[in-house]
């Protein structure tokens, strides 16, 4: 076996690879190739680091360099310097903080040092196209003992509830119980599913899919374990077909597992049987909710279905059916390899271990962190997140999606954890979290959730196929300036009605994001009605465009490109803006030369 | 309704058809077939006009009415071809909080279509997509395969207008 001396790991998550990381590795292997030294350097293909702002992202150990943004062009000088010659490339290295110090090690990082990688463990240390990677990072150890020590199912379910792991979709469940639920149910001809819930829907969140892209054996192992604990022999991962990286991964990690017999029949020779099949989603929201994501599987219209009955009694097929979300299935090999009282021993009282976060919107270092459950807000955005860029300043940060509620900046010290989200409005969510400045009209957003519910309403029960659409109306009544208070009253009404008549979650928590920016932005919604203006300038039909005759020089320029001449003014006299004719279009804005016109 | 029944004519081969039945025996009589087997017949021909749902409905035994119902629920299924250049602006929260909006409207502005549309010439489709996970080049615009990032609508049109030069 050749000697190995350096490893160049090339991130080919959906981020990195969007921005041309697949190239980079060609390019790599040439290089090398040409220094003759292609038998010394191995360039891996691995999973998302989380720096995604800052793709493509290129690792070089020993030395942990973090290069980011790397094009083809740096490649040759990459490999001509710290390859060749061992200098490391300080141009390319990760930057951070104002004084643009560069930081040589991730792990020295702001935006590293606060985390906790239980879930994305394996993420961007494996290429995890291939099982011999997972292997050696102890992979299918916990599967192996279970099935050679013939491990009680009981002890194992006990381990998963004394750990206090909870679902990670959204709900917090806990884990340990729902495997009880499912092993304790009784099916007539002994057929029982195990299912993965990896129909990440939610618009800003991507914590599953760089699971699924940077460890898949992970939640294959998982759920392995799970069919050998409750008592099924047959899987389905249900994946969204948005997700091809995530797609092609699974199905090779699933064959690469078959041939090594650590799946299908008689596995490692324990005579325990467990096949695993992929479901494509086919882009509906609504799917992601459990019984709608069954009845899809089955071949129906994702429409949901009441509980009870749970999925644990009367799921798939009418079987009883175990259904996790892939974050919760990357944290059980862990918990089971580490013991439960490790992972009891991080996070709050109430939410144990740790949650990932994508992190988006107007924020420094978009991309994906694991942080240990009850780390403050404050933490995520400003030492992780590297706070809010051009200087501005934060306004609110929206958990949980469509589903969820904003954290307006008063609270910005809140814990994260499941409890402490709740309590104020939001939620804990799938781990979308949206960050919002100034710039942000929160009336807007509410609007561009509820516009979200509105399409994805699979349209089976009134109160979310009616029960939205008023509320978007009135929404826009408000954006466009034709609001009134009693409307906010109306609102607030129709509101409690969809969360207490829906038939699944996803009507039911349609109104948070409306609820929660009322609770804490009622000043904006009553300046949107009463003043007939949009503070942060973003409503169109509130936006006045005003000259600065001050400023204004009289080019005529914005004259000539105002679209329904709105604008009058003599040559090198200041020009006026007819709010009349105004459309609010713009224009004139962007083409003056001066700065002179603003919004106001 | 976009998604309606379209009124461009059916112009299936022999060969794909031979393809679609291969798929539909392949899946006959296993629970849960639909799906998978709408999304081949949708890789095979694009999409899914009502002469390949039949053949669907007819090869699985299953009501078209069922089929049809399946079809229409799910955004990943066209009723409709779609043009040689597809189009998705995302419109997903990172995106739209960066200005997909405007990049979208330059959009449909320039090729004169609304999301779910085509041009006459068949050049170009055009869709509003939920978040497609590269949230760090927000706001973002694919054409087929390939990714347009950190947009302005300043930018839409010279990147058009390539595509229109190559046909």
């Amino acid at each position: 076996m050749s000697h190995i001396r350096s490893h160049i790991m090339v991130c080919t998550g959906t981020g990195c690879t969007s921005s041309d990381s697949p190239k980079l590795i060609t390019a790599f292997e040439e290089e090398l190739k040409l220094e003759g030294m292609d038998q010394e350097v191995r360039v891996v293909k691995t999973g998302c680091f989380g720096l995604c702002a800052m793709g493509p992202i290129v690792m070089v150990f020993p030395e942990g360099a973090c290069y980011t943004r790397v094009t083809v062009d740096d490649v040759h000088e990459i490999v001509a310097e710290h390859i060749v010659k061992g200098r490391i490339v300080t141009r390319l290295l990760h930057m951070e903080g104002e004084a643009g110090e560069s930081v040589t090690s991730l792990n020295e990082t702001q935006f590293y040092k606060h985390q906790l990688r239980i879930a994305l463990r394996n993420c961007g240390v494996i290429n995890p196209e291939y099982i011999d990677e997972y292997i050696g990072v102890d992979g299918y150890t916990a599967l192996e003992r279970i099935l050679t020590e013939k491990t009680p199912p009981q002890e194992i379910i006990d381990a998963l509830k004394k750990s206090g792991l909870r679902g990670r979709g959204g709900a917090g469940f806990p884990t340990g119980n729902k495997w009880q639920f499912t092993y304790d149910a009784v099916s007539p001809n002994g057929v029982k599913y195990v299912c993965c819930n990896a129909d990440e829907g939610d618009p800003g969140a991507f914590m599953d899919r760089s699971v699924l892209e940077g460890d898949p054996f992970s939640v294959i192992e998982a759920m392995t374990i799970a069919g050998y604990a409750v008592g099924s022999h047959q899987g389905y991962i249900y994946i969204r077909a948005e997700y091809p990286i995530a797609v092609k991964r699974l199905e090779l990690a699933i064959k690469q597992a078959e041939e090594y017999g650590l799946l299908g029949d008689d596995i490692l020779g324990s005579g325990f049987s467990f096949h695993l099949e992929l479901r494509l989603g086919a882009g509906a929201f609504v799917c992601g909710e459990e019984t709608a994501l069954m009845t899809s599987i089955e071949g129906h219209r994702g429409e949901p279905r009441p509980r009870p009955p749970f999925p644990a009694v009367k799921g798939l097929f009418g079987k009883p059916t175990l259904l996790n979300n892939v974050e919760t299935y990357a944290n059980i090999t862990w918990i089971l390899n580490n013991g439960w009282e490790k992972f009891a021993a991080i996070g709050t009282e109430k939410s144990k271990g740790t949650k990932v976060f994508a992190l988006g919107g107007k924020i420094n270092n978009t991309g994906l962190v694991e942080v240990p459950m009850g780390t403050p807000l404050r933490t995520i955005i400003e030492d992780i997140g590297g706070g809010i860029p051009n200087g501005k300043k934060f306004k609110a940060a929206q958990t949980g999606g469509p589903s969820g509620g904003c954290i307006p900046a008063e609270l910005i010290d809140t814990p994260i954890d499941y409890d402490s989200l709740t309590a104020i409005g939001s939620m804990m969510g799938s781990g979308g979290l949206i960050v919002m400045d100034e710039d942000n009209c929160m009336v807007d957003i509410a609007k561009f959730f509820l516009e979200f519910c509105v399409d994805e309403s699979c349209g089976k029960c009134v109160p979310c196929r009616i029960g939205t659409k008023r509320l978007y109306d009135l929404l826009c009544k408000i954006t466009d300036g034709k609001g009134t208070l009693e409307d906010l009253d109306t609102i607030e009404e129709l509101c409690h009605h969809l969360k207490d008549s829906a038939l699944c979650a996803l009507g039911q928590s349609a109104p948070n994001p409306v609820l929660s920016t009322l609770k804490y932005f009622r000043d904006e919604y009553v300046a949107h009605v009463v003043e007939k203006r949009c503070p942060a300038g973003v409503c169109r039909n509130l936006t006045r465009y005003i000259i600065d005759p001050g400023k204004c020089k009289g080019c005529t320029l914005c004259a000539r490109n105002c679209p329904v001449n709105a604008i009058s003014g003599a040559v090198k006299a200041p020009h006026v803006i007819d709010q009349n004719k105004c459309i609010h279009c713009g224009l004139c804005q962007n083409n003056c030369r001066f700065d002179a016109i603003s919004k106001a | 309704m976009p998604n309606c029944k379209t009124a461009v004519p059916y112009r299936g081969t022999p060969e794909q058809e031979e393809r679609l039945r291969q798929v539909i025996e392949a899946h006959k009589g296993q629970p849960g077939a639909t799906m998978p087997v709408l999304q081949a017949a949708q890789e095979i021909f694009g999409y899914l006009p009502e002469e390949v749902q039949i053949m669907v409905a007819e090869g699985l035994d299953i009501p078209l009415s069922e089929i049809y119902g399946v079809a229409s629920f799910y955004s990943f299924f066209s009723l409709n071809p779609k043009g040689k250049y597809q189009i998705s602006v995302c419109l997903g929260t990172a995106c739209y909080v960066k200005g997909a909006a405007d990049v979208l409207n330059a959009v449909e502005k320039k090729l004169n279509i609304a999301p779910g549309g085509i041009t006459t010439d068949g050049l170009f489709s055009l869709d509003a997509c939920r978040c497609i996970g590269a949230c760090g080049l927000a706001p973002v615009m694919m054409i087929n395969d390939d990714v347009y990032g950190r947009l302005t609508a300043a930018q839409v049109g010279p990147i058009l207008d390539e595509y229109i030069k190559k046909g």
